[in-house]
């Protein structure tokens, strides 16, 4: 391994990992964080609260089916270049994706810190503007920005702007959601289409002359993530939004925190023809291409129809499917059926996406 | 806004499986060895998983088509020291970032402090000179008659818009040539090539006549899509007399691209190259013509790249010939893995190594 920081240990995949491992859990571990969901679970007068029996230190009475709210806590810091792109830009981003974080631990956004690092130069109006679109956001997501900080650093020690946003919310399920709640046989439901935000952030960069019709994904799945809660209820029992990374990282995350294994179609995962077309183009896979607003949910397989039936329904998740399930087979494996009765493993993107060559 | 439809080419899928079953008809129970020349179709065979509906007896092997993997780790480590340069802005595709030189990578050169700039096109590196006339633009040339054309081009344009701290690294290398250095070695037993799509839409598929007429084995230029791979292999093993056949009409013109070729030949030379795996091999590299001499970047600066110190155990080489699978290394998917690379075959994501680590089925 590098003794230094590489473009690539920001990637969402197995570099990032090993540095999240290596340097912040060997340094920082305890129960919560040792789950490496999205969001911690807190509960006022204990100190943990998910799945907390037989933890060492851990509150006896705050496990899960306990009366006393759990709270999810959050943070994520967006960096996105170029700032605004077809379907988002940084300030929506920054917003979402907290929001959609909370929603991974069944969580209602309660309230929303934000703080920002500024370049000098930035124009003020589009600080303004970037704002106005957190704030539209936020009243999207039914949630408020209460407190928040400023810094500004001198002209090339920061790209324009930096959001770092966080987020508390709500757990409105008595259950475990979490990835080593998901059990053999459990159906494995993607909210829409893969790759859609990579593929506009890429045509936006304008590097590769892409005249192509996409927007990105960015959206907050509160809404969509309570629909599918309501339907399912304890059956839904493992959410995830599937950010950098793309899906495949989700699907491998979830074989190796469930010690289960994953099987998955190929053709039931809806993929647009314009990312296709990106996708064959730069030799990309759109499994492992960024969203902002995917939602992978592993559910029980008694309620599986009415959890898809309740995401088609949201304006969100018309084109949600049911891509796969949880097997028995191959643990901590997942492996992908092609269109032509093929099979291959799907491993964990390794650093940045690079474009082929010829 | 368009419908979304399957990941996989639900459209094809019958079609495919259908060849599936006239291949193994065709091949009548022989024994059959096929190099895809190209690395862009060892990904498609990997990432479709063709290799499973191959009916026994018929082999896939993996030829020298990849660009990054065929470049010489001494070629490597002179892009290094240009990096190193104070003065040098070092532009290149995103693949040779990782890929291991002798010591290091440009991947672990950016992170010490070197101008290493990821670039999409040598246009883009040309802009990049513009945009920055303090620095020293270096763009490190790869890829065959594919890239070259845009590379010539983007030079043209350099000497017309008179950019003078722009120069290239030519490390280009031409197809035809390897192959008939892997026939004359003889190590590969080979029935037949498919062979690379984008090279032949500039070549057309006549640059590889002499593959029946010399050495008595045939080739089908193929599309991309697993239909055309299979149909490909298919043609091949239908073949009575070894031939040269065009299977990707759709894109390549029986005479390829006249107006490319021109454009090469404009601002390129042959030269003699170094290929990892294969050594050096005559007239099969493309050098900056007299005439682009300025931006040759051997020409503007001096370095010392060191002796080039190839991975102990890593069997790149033999893959590259078509020897053995990637399997057969003794460090593939254990020390040498697509996160921790030893042998560039294992990085660029057209790589054998790579397409088969990433791609394997579960074992």
């Amino acid at each position: 391994m590098s003794d230094r920081i590489l473009i690539g240990h920001g990637s969402g995949g197995r570099l990032y990992r090993d540095l999240v491992h290596d340097v912040f859990l060997a340094r920082f571990s305890n129960p919560e964080l040792d789950r490496l969901e999205d969001a911690a679970e807190l509960r006022l007068g204990g100190r943990f609260a998910g799945g907390g029996e037989g933890r060492p230190g851990g509150d006896p009475g705050a496990g899960a089916g306990s009366s006393r709210p759990r709270l999810a806590f959050t943070t994520d810091s967006h960096v996105v270049r170029p700032l605004r792109y077809p379907g988002g830009d940084i300030g929506r981003l920054a917003v979402a994706g907290t929001v959609n974080d909370l929603a991974t631990a069944a969580a209602r956004p309660l309230a929303l810190a934000a703080a920002f690092i500024i370049e000098e130069g930035l124009p003020l109006a589009e600080l303004e503007w970037f704002t106005d679109s957190m704030a539209a956001t936020a009243r999207e997501a039914g949630v408020d920005i209460v407190t928040g900080d400023t810094k500004v650093v001198e002209r090339g020690l920061a790209d324009g702007l930096y959001i770092t946003t966080t987020g508390v919310g709500e757990v409105i399920v008595e259950h475990e959601v979490s990835a080593r709640a998901a059990r053999c046989g459990d159906v494995l439901l993607l909210s829409g289409s893969v790759g859609d935000h990579s593929a506009a952030v890429l045509a936006a960069r304008g590097e590769f002359s892409l005249q192509i019709d996409v927007r990105s994904d960015c959206a907050p799945l509160w809404s969509l993530t309570e629909a599918a809660l309501s339907a399912g209820g304890e059956a839904v029992r493992f959410l995830r939004d599937a950010t950098r990374g793309g899906l495949t990282t989700v699907l491998c995350e979830l074989a190796e925190s469930s010690d289960l294994g994953i099987a998955v179609e190929e053709e039931a995962i809806p993929v647009t023809p314009p990312v296709r077309a990106v996708c064959e183009l730069l030799g990309y896979d759109p499994l492992t291409l960024a969203n902002e607003g995917k939602m992978v949910l592993a559910v029980g397989p008694e309620r599986a129809d009415e959890v898809l039936a309740a995401l088609r329904a949201h304006p969100l998740g018309r084109q949600a499917a049911r891509i796969g399930e949880l097997v028995t087979d191959h643990p901590r494996r997942v492996a992908l059926r092609t269109a032509f009765g093929t099979r291959r493993v799907l491993d964990m993107p390794v650093g940045e996406l690079l474009p082929r060559i010829c | 806004m368009s419908e979304p439809r399957g990941a996989g080419r639900a459209g094809g899928a019958e079609d495919v499986r259908a060849v599936a079953v006239e291949l193994a008809t065709a091949a009548g129970g022989r024994t059959l060895s096929y190099m895809e020349v190209c690395g862009t179709h060892t990904m498609a065979i990997a990432r479709h998983g063709l290799r499973q509906l191959l009916p026994d007896g018929v082999r896939l092997v993996s030829g020298p088509g990849c660009p990054v993997c065929v470049t010489a780790i001494g070629d490597l480590d002179r892009a290094v020291a240009y990096a190193r340069l104070p003065e040098v802005t070092l532009a290149t595709f995103g693949d040779l970032v990782r890929v291991p030189a002798s010591r290091t990578t440009l991947a672990e050169e950016r992170a010490a402090g070197a101008d290493v700039k990821v670039v999409y096109s040598a246009l883009d590196a040309v802009d990049l000179a513009v945009a920055v006339p303090e620095r020293e633009v270096v763009f490190i040339g790869i890829g065959f008659e594919t890239t070259a054309p845009t590379v010539a081009a983007a030079l043209i344009a350099a000497r017309d818009r008179d950019v003078r701290n722009f120069s290239i690294l030519s490390l280009h290398k031409t197809m035809p040539a390897p192959l008939r250095a892997l026939l004359e070695a003889g190590e590969t037993p080979l029935d037949g090539f498919i062979l690379p799509g984008h090279v032949s839409v500039i070549t057309g598929p006549e640059a590889f006549s002499f593959l029946p007429a010399e050495y008595g084995v045939g080739g089908v230029v193929a599309g991309f899509e697993p239909d055309d791979v299979l149909g490909a292999l298919l043609a091949l093993a239908r073949q009575k007399a070894a031939a040269i056949e065009n299977g990707y009409v759709r894109a390549v013109h029986p005479h390829g691209n006249a107006v490319a070729r021109q454009v090469m030949d404009e601002v390129f030379v042959p030269c003699d190259a170094r290929w990892r795996g294969l050594g050096e091999i005559a007239g099969s590299g493309l050098a900056l013509a007299p005439a682009f001499a300025a931006f040759d970047a051997q020409e503007r600066f001096t370095v010392d790249p060191g002796e080039p110190l190839e991975p102990a155990g890593c069997r790149c080489g033999e893959v590259l010939r078509g020897l053995i699978d990637p399997s057969d290394c003794g460090l593939f998917g254990r020390r040498c893995t697509p996160q921790t690379p030893i042998g560039a075959c294992m990085v660029s994501s057209e790589g054998a190594c790579a397409a088969h680590f990433r791609f394997r089925d579960l074992v």
